[in-house]
């Protein structure tokens, strides 16, 4: 019996690896206090490189590490909380706070349009990467829907959603954001509800207007991508 | 008890956020539609934010760990990109940073505008 055999009869591994991990991340950065050196970037590497090194397939690993998948749902249930107790942000700068998210879409449809036709991509590529800032199924559904590829989108998905949480804080201190709730929606908006677990580290407006732009960039990117696309 | 109740709520309203996926036509995953739910119960009054405080508290603060395992995934789908590797990286980059700077300015630019105009909310100490 090989190790790989061995772990496809046990369900702990896959979540007690991503734990003890992620845990060894949270000592590493305290230890040296680099921002780059982000726990859930040295989770990933540890895991993967641990995968690889002791030939374990990534469903072995994921028959017990989709068990912590599972609480996504109610985790992101629970957003609702830091938003509703932010209203009165919300309530006072409605048309700032959508005015901000739908600018933010424009740009990344443009963006990602002119840099694969830099590059001379495949409009197959192209049309997988445009619904990327958006949370995972939503952006499917999109990719589907403008003839993307659902394997590639989900790539460009969690891209963004880790550039978020590990280099959105040093992004938002090069552009000068230190307004909280522009930081809530800088980090929802471009990296969905990955950028928004940093965004709750950073404070509850953070984590609020994080929430609300992962709701409003969804619903904007459903109705911008295939009307951009019909127009170009 | 507390504790149980907290995650009933939250049970109860995860379940009823997949019965809005599954019968309404829109690609809209079962948490954003228990996000929705739940922020309009809490708005109507109907669940108190007391009800559901420490499970809330528990999720954010294990928020990270929950994207660990569809992260890892990329192992098994990075040859997808393989072929136009470097292309592909930098889209993914500067398109992301593209999104936090074009939002994150925007919104300051219009929060911090409409702090001038007579209310706190921006209080970060610029423009003062």
């Amino acid at each position: 019996m090989n190790l790989n055999e061995i772990l496809q009869e046990t369900v702990y591994f896959g979540a007690a690896l991503s734990i003890f991990f992620y845990w060894l991340g949270t000592l590493i950065q305290k230890k040296w206090k680099l921002s780059i050196l982000n726990p859930l970037l040295i989770c990933l590497v540890l895991v993967i490189l641990f995968l690889k090194i002791f030939h374990i397939d990534y469903e072995t690993y994921d028959a017990g590490a989709k068990y912590i998948t599972y609480f996504l749902t109610p985790a992101t249930v629970c957003l609702a909380l830091p938003l509703y107790r932010q209203m009165q942000i919300l309530k006072k700068n409605l048309p700032a706070i959508l005015i901000s998210i739908l600018l933010g879409c424009l740009a990344h449809f443009f963006v990602v349009w002119g840099i694969a036709a830099l590059f001379h991509l495949d409009d197959a590529l192209f049309l997988s990467f445009l619904p990327k800032s958006v949370t995972t199924p939503i952006a499917l559904g999109i990719s589907d829907k403008i003839g993307g590829l659902q394997e590639i989108t989900v790539i460009g998905v969690t891209f963004a959603g880790l550039m978020g949480a590990i280099l959105g804080p040093a992004l938002l201190k090069l552009f000068g954001i230190r307004n909280p709730a522009a930081q809530g929606l800088a980090l929802g908006s471009a990296s969905h509800a990955v950028g928004t677990s940093k965004a709750v580290e950073l404070g509850e407006i953070q984590a609020a207007m994080s929430s609300l732009a992962i709701v409003v960039t969804g619903i904007l990117t459903v109705i911008i991508c295939p009307l951009l696309l019909s127009v170009l | 008890m507390k504790y149980l109740i907290q995650i009933g709520i939250i049970t109860a309203i995860c379940f009823a956020g997949e019965i809005l996926s599954v019968l309404l036509p829109f690609p809209v995953p079962s948490g954003v539609y228990g996000l929705i739910l739940l922020f309009l119960l809490l708005c109507l009054g109907i669940i108190k934010p007391i009800q559901i405080q420490e499970i809330s508290d528990f999720f954010m603060s294990i928020l990270p760990i929950l994207f660990i395992s569809p992260s890892v995934k990329l192992m098994t789908s990075w040859e997808l990109i393989a072929d136009h590797l470097i292309a592909i990286l930098v889209l993914l980059f500067l398109s992301t940073v593209c999104v936090t700077a074009v939002t994150g300015l925007t919104a300051q630019a219009m929060l911090q505008r409409e702090a001038n105009s007579g209310d706190e909310l921006s209080k970060d100490g610029e423009g003062k």
